[in-house]
């Protein structure tokens, strides 16, 4: 008997369906005048925060004028100069031991003009639940680094890797009940993107 | 001088009357002679949409036959022209007598719009109207943008509304939302066609609209039963006959 | 009619839950409207979309092979599945293998479709549906009415209740905010405890082996994060050529289906974590089917946005649980009958014909002109009631012949003129049972016409 594989594969072969030519590469994607002001815009409107900061002592006034980011609760943070870490996850062995987490301050890749998209890369971390799991989230982009829309996002990305890789737009949030919107769903409740440079 | 046929949907021939006269009014009014061909029945929508092709088919032939003589056909009905425009192909593949008459039948709106270039209407209407856009007109025949679709905003028949002396257009909340007739739809699922209806009612009475109208005589059979069954304050008249200039 | 007639009365006969339902959905729809009024190449976008799709499928075995391909270079586990039953049969093995007792499950539709809940049930796993709003069908002991709003048909109230009972919130709370943060707790906890996690797939990418699952809780994430095992299923036709092609795809979904620009979360998973496994099944269950046939391919574009369930004037005034069918709304009356014709003949029929959904999708799928045709195969399949197909069949007969439909229309105007009020607006006319029929008039159009025309 041949595999479902085969099988599957035969059977849509055999449909014979009339070809296609691929299309162009989608290259007239929105542009705005100020991308970074856009996302600050588009990030306000999914319930995030942005910050623009010259340089990490100015973020981190600017983080620390939030009274849910107050330092001394547990932080995972790369970015020591602007919150300092209050563990070092590289010596947790078990992720699940993250799930007490309050704060993550970590580095996003770039940002997303259109959909206030931050691109976060998974192998920046031991653990990548870390974004996920936290109650808030500080994602630290250098502010030259946004893009205008998604076509020009993954002009940017290279895959062929094992790798985990995420966009990250505003805190979680679910409308299920009744279409109101609730943040903090299951993850970040406040997740700030903070432009640095 | 072109030699314009009259098709007259079925259920207007035979329930309403005065749309086909409207309708012959304004085309003669622009100076357009219509003919109407005596053998014409039914275009056999009423049959394919409920899958009976077979049924449809014949009705599909005789149509093109009666009406493949005229330069241009007009028809006060865009679900009755969408039928022929857009699913006669089922009955007819690569047939060149349906290919040739296809291109020349024509909604009344966009007829006048299209065609005849209207820019002026020698007629009064002084009252609020409310016009509802039946889908298979906006939809298929494309006689208005759609509230879907992203594009630069046109509709044929407002454009032509808005000629009339006096007419006053209020806009619903929900600007073209279906009336739920639907042909066999409208028995069939009875209690969805009566909901979408007073839905539509209730959103034009909001809007003050005193008159509904539409391109399809058929929607607003089935919102004007609504409406006399609850006695609500809103009369529903063609847009023939509000082209035509006939008073409420 | 029996099937959806029925039960969409019996929706509507709940007081004001039609018109609730309505307007909660068409405030989704408003919101979808402005999103895509925001971006203006959304047609054109739209056009791409369909382009790739089509592309995509035309050479779907290949794309199929190369994802296999460049998936286990990535080091996952890829598996095939002809039916609902292997996929179900895999998926078991799999956790059976790594003696698994929880699972949590972020959203599939898939899944649904092949019921592997139960499957999984019946061999003593938990699955815990980790989407609040499929947390809360799943505690109800009910399907998903929506296939990206599961709840949508329920008051929060009633959610308040199931809450009470089962997480022990407090009696009588009804609060979203408050309802939301304990069933946080709650999935937490079951998110800390999982030995495995499923998810869907939204894109599968063919160039890279990798794929894009998209949430706005967090989930997913979460839920394949902690524990050892993550299992992705998916059906075939989530394929996509290329990365670059997610650009297109995902500015359509999110803004489609909610209105937002993105998800919050759209994560793009290569191979397994560190030291855990990753396993891809691949579902066919009837898809290959619909690939053959001229007439329904397009529906296999579907990116499962529930964009046409919310503006279907149907599906909002007859809640999704009238289709009976795992995807409700306008897409699914097209897709469950492709798997089971008699169980959903009414669905085809569900619809008036209007076309916004067709509009409204992301993919250009003819979705009303899928439905018009799947009613000619309704009845070629003798699906259609006989009453109805002879009385088609009796007006293209009279219609036939203008004689005969001038004599007819002329008893018909008659017999509403003349019959008593009580025969015409009987039982057996459902048209009269909140409607008035038109008044009719002493002659047809021809008649007038040929009177006035002296011929």
């Amino acid at each position: 008997m041949a595999s479902s594989r085969d099988a599957i594969l035969a059977t849509v072969r055999a449909a014979k369906v009339p070809q296609a030519a691929r299309p162009e590469p989608f290259r007239t994607g929105i542009r705005y005048a100020d991308p970074l002001k856009q996302f600050g815009e588009s990030l306000a409107a999914v319930g995030g925060k942005m910050i623009v900061a010259p340089n990490a002592e100015s973020a981190r006034a600017q983080l620390l004028e939030n009274p849910l980011l107050v330092p001394g609760k547990k932080t995972c943070s790369l970015l020591p100069e602007i919150i300092a870490p209050t563990f070092s996850l590289d010596d947790v062995a078990d992720p699940h031991d993250v799930e007490d987490v309050w704060l993550a301050v970590l580095p996003g890749e770039f940002a997303v003009a259109e959909n206030a998209a931050v691109w976060f890369l998974g192998r920046r971390l031991k653990h990548r639940v870390v974004p996920f799991i936290t109650q808030h989230l500080v994602l630290v982009v250098p502010r030259d680094q946004v893009v205008n829309n998604m076509h020009e996002a993954y002009d940017r990305l290279k895959f062929g890797t094992v790798e985990f890789g995420v966009f990250l737009s505003g805190p979680s949030k679910t409308a299920d009940i009744e279409q109101s919107l609730v943040i903090g769903a299951h993850g970040a409740r406040s997740p700030s993107g903070v432009m640095l440079g | 001088m072109p030699r314009v046929g009259l098709f007259i949907p079925c259920y207007i021939d035979q329930m309403y009357p005065d749309v086909g006269f409207a309708t012959v009014e304004v085309l003669e009014r622009l100076g357009i002679t219509v003919e109407f061909p005596e053998a014409q029945t039914c275009c056999g929508q009423p049959m394919a949409n409920t899958g009976c092709t077979e049924a449809a088919a014949p009705l599909a032939r005789r149509f093109v036959e009666i009406f493949e003589p005229y330069d241009a056909v007009v028809c006060p009905s865009g679900s009755c022209v969408a039928m022929v425009r857009a699913h006669y192909h089922e009955y007819f593949h690569h047939d060149l007598r349906y290919d040739a008459l296809r291109p020349k039948v024509f909604e009344l709106c966009e007829y006048l719009v299209d065609v005849l270039k209207v820019d002026k209407l020698p007629v009064r209407f002084p009252h609020k109207v409310g016009l509802h856009q039946s889908c298979h007109g906006l939809r298929e025949l494309r006689l208005g943008s759609s509230s879907e679709t992203i594009v630069a905003p046109f509709n044929k028949a407002k454009q032509l509304l808005e000629l009339i002396d006096g007419l006053e257009l209020v806009e619903p909340a929900r600007p073209d939302e279906c009336c739920g007739f639907g042909g066999t739809f409208a028995v069939s699922e009875e209690a969805v066609s009566c909901l979408m209806g007073h839905d539509r009612i209730a959103d034009h009475l909001q809007a003050g609209a005193e008159v509904m109208t539409a391109t399809d005589m058929s929607c607003l059979m089935h919102l004007d039963g609504l409406i006399r069954r609850d006695k609500r304050p809103l009369r529903c008249m063609h847009i023939a006959e509000l082209l035509a200039g006939r008073p409420v | 009619m029996t099937g959806h007639p029925t039960r969409a009365a019996e929706f509507i006969a709940l007081p004001q839950r039609a018109a609730w339902h309505d307007q909660s959905l068409w405030f989704v729809r408003a919101k979808r409207d402005k999103a895509a009024k925001a971006i203006p190449e959304w047609e054109s976008l739209r056009d791409a979309a369909a382009a790739i799709k089509a592309h995509t499928v035309a050479n779907l075995a290949d794309y199929l092979e190369e994802f296999e391909r460049n998936a286990k270079k990535l080091g996952a586990v890829v598996h095939w599945a002809r039916d609902a039953a292997e996929h179900n049969a895999i998926v078991l093995k799999i956790l059976s293998d790594h003696n698994v007792k929880r699972v949590v499950k972020s959203k599939s539709m898939l899944t649904e479709e092949c019921h592997l809940n139960p499957h999984l049930e019946a061999a003593g796993i938990e699955v815990v549906d980790t989407d609040l709003g499929e947390r809360i069908v799943q505690l109800a002991n009910e399907r998903p009415s929506h296939i990206v709003l599961p709840c949508i048909h329920k008051k929060k109230e009633e959610i308040g209740e199931l809450f009470h009972e089962h997480l022990g919130t407090d009696a009588g709370a009804s609060d979203p905010q408050y309802l939301t943060e304990a069933a946080r707790g709650h999935l937490r906890d079951r998110f800390l405890k999982a030995d495995a996690g499923l998810t869907g797939v939204n894109f599968a990418i063919a160039e890279t082996g990798g794929f894009v699952v998209c949430t706005n809780e967090g989930n997913a994430d979460l839920g394949v994060s902690l524990p050892p095992i993550h299992i992705a299923c998916m059906g075939i036709e989530k394929l996509i050529p290329k990365a670059s092609d997610l650009g297109v795809f995902l500015r359509l979904l999110a803004r489609s289906a909610t209105g937002q620009a993105i998800t919050t979360y759209s994560s793009h998973f290569h191979g397994p974590r560190a030291g855990c496994e990753l396993h891809i099944v691949l579902v066919d269950n009837g898809r290959s089917t619909v690939l053959g046939q001229d007439d329904f391919r397009r529906s296999l574009n579907c990116i499962r946005c529930g964009a046409c369930m919310n503006t279907c004037p149907v599906y909002r005034r007859s809640g999704g649980h009238s289709y009976n069918a795992t995807v409700p709304g306008p897409i699914g009356s097209i897709l469950e009958p492709a798997r089971d014709p008699a169980k959903h003949a009414s669905l085809p029929h569900a619809c008036s014909l209007c076309g916004s959904c067709s509009d409204v999708c992301p993919v250009k799928i003819n979705i009303h002109e899928q439905l018009l045709i799947w009613r000619r195969e309704l009845v070629k399949k003798g699906l259609l009631p006989l009453t109805k197909r002879w009385a088609m069949s009796i007006g293209s007969a009279v219609f036939q012949r203008p004689w005969l439909y001038k004599m007819a229309g002329g008893m018909g105007r008659l017999a509403l003129k003349l019959l008593p009020r009580f025969l015409v607006y009987s039982r057996l006319n459902p048209w009269g049972k909140q409607r008035e029929l038109p008044t009719p008039p002493k002659q047809s159009f021809r008649d007038q016409y040929k009177a006035r025309h002296g011929k």
